[in-house]
């Protein structure tokens, strides 16, 4: 592995060796020194061209756990405002002798230029492109659910909410049906894409019959930002159609657990109670995502490329 | 046992790996590591400031093993854990990423303890210092001792063994090769030349 780009990209054996390396990863947690010496020198920016709180907060931590030099990037503030180009980003990059990009960006696809324009050498990381995809959340969240369920084969997951915008849902169903879990992915038929049959997983519209056939489920958020019309008639149909209360989550089985990627809107997708409750594992998500960024970030970066290439 | 004369002597080559000798077969394995829980309990006058701690893969085994004897002498148990170097390596940036091994470090921790380290072959000496390094970063044993069931030389470090099971005097290029049945389904070192396997 040279980059991580998309979920689709991971064959089962890559997807369970990252998650074996975080499961190391996540007991550097109980150490008292809670560093690693395994990229000392290598040099990781977050190049974040999007708002984003605990997806760079989570990579700057792993990167730092692992001992790399972190430079953060952020659009705001920086030349981009003044016009400049993802190319002539990408070569200061180069020049300055980045190892390691962390790339968020709002265009679907960036990510993917970034690795394979020749501007750059380091290796790329996909922290969230547009609409397409975010690998290391749906790494994240694979990890949480085999902690909690164990193997995932033959399990049901449901994904619910906003899939059309989500870059979420589609890592997520691409990197479970390559792990053998069963996806359903539950929306209005407004917030599903048109053509649904590329997507490993099944669709419904109605949550309440698949709820009680599911082993986790996954709230996504309403993207408001990214809706520049209506696709709903109004924020409270929404809730009484597709938002976890505490009445939906006690159809779910006595073991499932409720997932979020966060940021979350309370009382919109979840409920405050649901959010806070003993099935909610979307703090521990949080902190499985710094392993699992750790772990991303040690495999990609730790070796050296040109053996990695030829290998 | 003849030592080092390269002539064949067909009734110990195992079928799989032609052109290997067996130096150390099932029962010297025991008799050694018997010999090293024993050394372990003199020196360090029982087993009460002791944590075993293997290195992956064939350590893990090992130490295990040196723990049910101490057990069977004393009538006490040891911590017994795992501690793996990968990240601690010399040569982690010349080398294409390699996955980690388990870490399992015994509940009570390793300070003020005399942590045994034990690993099947002791050769440069590289991945004893990554080891120690690996040790730092947990906390600050007592002391640091080193278990290994093979000794072949060439020390590239300033680093020796405390308990050795065999010193087996070999040339760089042969290849010692340690099974075990937790792993291989026996219990043999082996030595090979390079590039017969």
């Amino acid at each position: 592995m040279k980059h991580l780009l998309s979920a689709a990209d991971l064959s089962r054996d890559e997807a369970h060796l990252i998650l074996d390396t975080a499961e190391e990863m996540r007991s550097l947690a109980d150490r008292p020194i809670k560093k690693l010496p395994a990229l000392r020198g290598r040099t990781v920016v977050n190049l974040f061209f999007e708002d984003s709180t605990r997806t760079r907060i989570s990579f700057e931590a792993a990167a730092k756990r692992l001992s790399a030099d972190v430079i953060n990037f952020s659009a705001k503030g920086s030349s981009v405002s003044k016009g400049e180009s993802l190319k002539d980003t990408a070569l200061t990059l180069q020049a300055m002798g980045a190892d390691g990009v962390v790339c968020r960006h709002g265009s679907s696809g960036a990510p993917h230029l970034l690795a394979t324009s020749g501007w750059m050498t380091g290796s790329v990381v996909n922290a969230g492109d547009g609409t397409h995809e975010h690998p290391t959340q749906a790494l994240l969240d694979a990890f949480t659910m085999r902690r909690h369920l164990g193997s995932l084969e033959g399990r049901r997951i449901t994904i619910v909410g906003d899939v059309l915008h989500s870059r979420v849902a589609r890592s997520n169903v691409l990197l479970l049906s390559t792990l053998g879990a069963d996806v359903t992915v539950v929306a209005p038929p407004t917030l599903l894409p048109v053509d649904m049959t590329a997507w490993p997983c099944a669709t419904s519209y109605d949550l309440d019959s698949v709820l009680p056939k599911t082993d986790a489920v996954m709230m996504l958020r309403v993207q408001r930002e990214r809706m520049g019309e209506a696709f709903f008639p109004s924020a409270r149909e929404y809730t009484r159609r597709y938002g976890l209360d505490v009445h939906r989550m006690a159809q779910l089985p006595d073991d499932t657990i409720v997932m979020h990627p966060g940021p979350m809107n309370r009382g919109m997708e979840i409920s405050a109670e649901v959010a806070d409750s003993t099935r909610s594992v979307i703090v521990e998500q949080v902190t499985n995502g710094v392993a699992i960024r750790m772990a991303v970030l040690y495999l990609l970066l730790s070796g050296s490329n040109e053996e990695e290439q030829t290998a | 046992m003849s030592p080092a004369q390269s002539a064949e002597q067909p009734d110990v080559v195992q079928p799989s790996e032609r052109g290997s000798r067996e130096v150390l077969d099932a029962s010297d394995i025991s008799r050694a590591l018997t010999r090293i829980a024993h050394e372990i309990l003199e020196r360090n006058r029982g087993a009460d400031p002791v944590v075993l701690l293997g290195i992956p893969t064939r350590g893990v085994p090992l130490a295990q093993r040196v723990s049910a004897r101490i057990q069977a002498v004393e009538g006490q148990s040891v911590p017994t854990g795992s501690l793996d170097v990968t990240m601690y390596r010399d040569d982690i940036g010349l080398k294409p990423p390699r996955g980690l091994e388990h870490t399992d470090i015994p509940g009570d921790g390793i300070d003020g303890k005399v942590v045994v380290l034990v690993d099947d072959v002791l050769f440069s000496g590289r991945t004893i210092r990554a080891a120690l390094d690996a040790l730092g970063d947990i906390g600050r044993p007592r002391a640091v001792q080193l278990a290994v069931l093979v000794d072949r030389g060439h020390r590239e470090l300033p680093i020796r063994a405390d308990y050795v099971g065999k010193n087996l005097p070999t040339s760089l290029v042969e290849r010692v090769t340690v099974h075990l049945t937790e792993y291989d389904g026996e219990d043999a070192v082996l030595i090979a030349d390079k590039g017969a396997k």
